[in-house]
């Protein structure tokens, strides 16, 4: 196997195994516009790749020269597709591929492509590679933790391949490592919902609703655990007003003085829903409001909406549009 | 006749006694903190209305020292408070949290958070939080000090610098753009649509060779590929249609092989109703919103198209109310534009939870003004498009679905329709004109003005070109996204770009900042948008 770097000393019309090839020349057309001024070494490499894929010749030789134009542009889809069908062509060792791709993914961490061609090599190795690339995906993750192309890889690995026994204890790593990984989060509600080795949503909700809580009290400023606890309750409203934790950690919050935006946004998604506030919210609300705008008969909706547009101020107008679109019967 | 006065960093009026204290301690802190206390200016806000509202939208953080500060800080006779101030016309909103050190006198190291009691370790999302925070209003707060003339200055558009990047790049590309051999159509989109929004057009011989140069990027079998002789790719067939469609002349619009399209759009169909980006190629919300763009302006959008895309994009909603690019991956902003104006293309917004998505999007705006692609991630100038766009569409859908009817929480009312109504009729790849037609009565969602802050200031450079954030280098794919999401802010409160211009409050700096007014839908020059329609709907 050639280097994967694209940085082969030699020439390529200097090789005497390419000696056979006529290498093609990009056809530009006379006036081309955003011309790009290749380096040579690129621009050789890709006359030979065109002179190989007009052939559609499937041989070593090609899948090496595909090895080194991934080296230097790894965005171009059209060579890794000439890879995928080389590979198959020469029933090529899919483990040492898998090699190969762990080298360039760690060059080029943010390139859909890389992770596109690991997925359909994940997917012909089967369920036994789902480790590797499970740990594929962990190291990563020790450079980026929220890597998109990574997250989704990791989320198929599981969904095709399996591995799912340490999920959740990893999304509680990643989360203490810090909080603030919106990634972590999402994967968590990915693994409570989808993992077959957990009840789903409903058998999991309680005790991820106090982990939610335990987070928002630590860091109520911290929009992760605030919309996770909203996501624990998507599609089950009822649910979401009969548990009265939620209400009560946005009082806690509210109580405090601090960080409390989210606080107010929850409490105003709950009364939208018909949640019926104790009086003590009323006098908190109350506590915030500037005392010029509140008067005695207005909800405690619009009272939050006041207080959300003053405290708020880069979404005032997404405020102001929630209070005018109160529902009727609102508290 | 009295003015109004604001002091800018939020302080209640009676506390200028300590901040002239403050200013005397100074001095006793650590030298490379000291840019961090700034004299109090008081600002005349009658003769710059619009500085107002800069000033107003300083992150109410200010004198929020970094939380990995280590060394002695002494506070004495500063006490850490809320306050809003409230003067009698003017009225800065904000906060102001500071925390007072723990200990009086003696020194000693502390890691001081703004956010908690005492000691705190930050994670890594805060602290490259915070490094961002502290480029960005440093570039503010320079702004805020600087004298009228030089604010008018950096507050301009500087057009011709932008046109000239623009147009050097059309001509020529270094070899660094090597990576981007794969994606010239794009690069031809981002430089002919930022030219385009810039109210200029290209001379017609560099038109030509734009035509020709896409023409070779053709394949035989419909779509378009990276460069010629590559693969058609999803991604570079949006960028090139919607690159002919700016040009907008009848040999531009005729290069396109709209019959070989469609079978090429059907060719990257998958059973799940999603498209392919190319044949083997990933599946995605981005595929999705590329095929189906393009279908709807070439005016071959249909039923088959179409099919059980809608379902596909609704499962790829998630728990937080944004849109993934695979069901179950994080919400984004870059795949919640397109997963959304897909849905309203084809006519089935009404699948998604607009409630949940609206509430999303408009939380992406952050302290610095700009957008955020995803919870607690970094600002980014691209995202004044996918966010804001976003919420843009979403402002017209509510204005279609009844002038602001009332929703509940998580559930829209049976009366709430986002989808467009199409004249009897009318066939799918109206229903983009059609939404442009509805006058936008909702008023816009996010903060306008603050965007146009951000943009200006932090991502505008000024050898020309836009960047992602300070720090970041220039490059056309963000002056694209940039000037894209300038105009939605411009155009936010206008009811009808057809017939109407914004007011010049809508409008950050001069206002021969304005951009010319998309169709938000495309992410085209509506004028251009316009004159596609008229040559593709007689077919």
């Amino acid at each position: 196997m050639s280097s994967d770097d694209g940085e082969e000393c030699l020439p390529l019309s200097q090789r005497p195994e390419w000696a056979d090839v006529r290498p093609v020349p990009q056809d530009d057309g006379p006036k081309p516009v955003v011309p790009i001024h290749y380096r040579e070494n690129f621009r050789e490499a890709m006359d030979y790749f065109r002179a190989v894929y007009l052939a559609d010749e499937r041989s070593l030789r090609s899948l090496n020269l595909t090895s080194e134009v991934i080296g230097l542009n790894p965005g171009n889809y059209t060579v890794w597709h000439f890879r995928r069908l080389v590979l198959e062509a020469l029933n090529a060792d899919l483990h040492e591929e898998r090699d190969y791709v762990d080298r360039v993914a760690e060059r080029f961490p943010k390139n859909y492509q890389i992770w596109h061609h690991r997925r359909w090599l994940a997917e012909k190795l089967g369920p036994k590679a789902a480790d590797k690339e499970l740990e594929f995906t962990k190291k990563i993750f020790t450079i980026d933790a929220k890597n998109y192309h990574t997250w989704s890889h990791r989320q198929w690995v599981l969904l095709a391949l399996g591995g799912w026994d340490d999920e959740l204890d990893y999304c509680q790593k990643l989360i203490e490592n810090d909080v603030f990984n919106n990634s972590a989060w999402n994967q968590r509600y990915f693994v409570i919902t989808k993992s077959p080795l957990l009840g789903g949503l409903q058998a999991m909700r309680e005790s991820e609703v106090s982990f939610a809580i335990k987070a928002i009290l630590t860091n109520p400023q911290n929009e992760s655990p605030w919309r996770y606890l909203r996501g624990l309750y998507k599609g089950d409203i009822e649910q979401l007003l009969s548990d009265n934790q939620v209400p009560e950690v946005c009082l806690q919050v509210l109580k405090s003085g601090r960080n409390f935006l989210f606080a107010l946004s929850m409490l105003l998604d709950l009364l939208c829903f018909g949640f019926q506030p104790s009086d003590e919210f009323k006098r908190i609300v109350e506590g915030l409001t500037n005392s010029e705008s509140s008067s005695s008969d207005t909800n405690l909706a619009t009272s939050v909406c006041n207080v959300l547009e003053t405290v708020d101020p880069l979404r005032a107008n997404y405020w102001a549009w929630r209070r005018r679109t109160l529902p009727s019967m609102v508290c | 006749m009295t003015s109004n006065f604001i002091i800018f960093e939020g302080w209640h009026v009676k506390n200028l006694l300590k901040i002239t204290k403050y200013q005397s301690h100074r001095q006793t802190l650590p030298r490379d903190l000291r840019h961090l206390v700034i004299k109090p200016s008081i600002v005349d806000t009658e003769s710059n209305p619009s500085f107002f509202f800069s000033v107003a939208l300083l992150p109410p953080f200010f004198f929020q020292l970094p939380s990995n500060t280590h060394g002695s800080l002494d506070f004495r006779g500063i006490r850490g408070h809320e306050s809003q101030i409230s003067n009698e016309r003017a009225r800065v909103r904000g906060k102001l949290v500071m925390e007072s050190s723990p200990s009086s006198s003696t020194s000693s190291t502390h890691c001081f958070s703004p956010h908690s009691q005492g000691e705190v370790k930050l994670t890594i999302t805060q602290l490259e939080q915070e490094n961002v925070e502290r480029k960005v209003f440093e570039i503010y707060r320079h702004f805020a000090e600087a004298p009228p003339q030089a604010k008018s200055f950096m507050v301009e558009l500087w057009r011709d610098e932008h046109i000239e990047f623009l147009t050097k790049g059309l001509r020529k590309l270094g070899p660094n753009f090597d990576i981007l051999d794969a994606n010239r159509p794009w690069l031809c989109y981002w430089i002919v649509h930022s030219i385009a929004l810039l109210g200029e057009h290209v001379d017609s011989e560099l038109e030509n060779n734009i035509v020709a140069f896409l023409a070779h990027c053709q394949d035989k079998d419909g779509g378009y590929g990276g460069g010629p002789g590559q693969m058609p790719h999803l991604a570079t067939t949006y960028a090139a249609v919607n690159t002919l469609v700016t040009l907008g002349s009848e040999r531009a619009l005729s290069s396109i092989d709209r019959g070989k399209m469609y079978e090429f759009l059907l060719q990257m169909k998958d059973a799940s109703g999603a498209f392919r980006m190319h044949d083997g190629g990933e599946i995605d919300v981005r595929a999705c919103y590329t095929a189906i763009s393009a279908a709807s302006m070439l005016n071959i959008l249909d039923s088959v198209l179409i099919k059980d895309v809608g379902n596909f994009i609704g499962s790829c909603q998630t728990y937080e109310g944004g849109i993934a690019g695979e069901p179950g991956s994080e919400a984004h902003g870059g795949y919640t534009f397109c997963g959304l104006a897909a849905m309203i293309l084809i006519n089935e917004a009404d699948k998604l939870d607009m409630p949940s998505l609206i509430d999303w999007a408009v939380f992406r705006q952050g302290v610095e003004c700009g957008f955020q692609g995803r919870t607690n991630k970094l600002v980014d100038g691209c995202y004044s498009f996918w966010q804001g766009g976003a919420v843009a569409l979403i402002q017209k859908l509510l204005s279609a679905a009844g002038k602001e009817s009332p929703l509940c929480g998580g559930q829209a009312s049976e009366e709430c329709m986002y989808n467009i109504t199409l004249s009897p009729g009318g066939k799918l790849s109206d229903v983009g004109f059609a939404f442009m037609n509805e006058k936008t009565e909702c008023s816009p969602l996010f903060h306008t003005i603050a965007l146009q802050q951000y943009l200006l200031l932090c991502s505008q450079i000024h050898e020309g070109g836009f960047r992602d954030k300070p720090g970041k280098s220039r490059d056309h794919y963000h002056s694209c996204y940039c000037l894209s999401g300038l105009s939605v802010s411009q155009y936010s409160h206008c009811k009808d770009p057809h017939h109407s211009s914004p007011s010049p409050n809508d409008v950050l700096g001069p206002y021969s900042n304005l951009l010319e007014p998309i169709h938000p839908l495309y992410n085209v020059v509506l004028d251009k948008y316009d004159k596609a329609r008229e040559f593709f709907s007689a077919f």
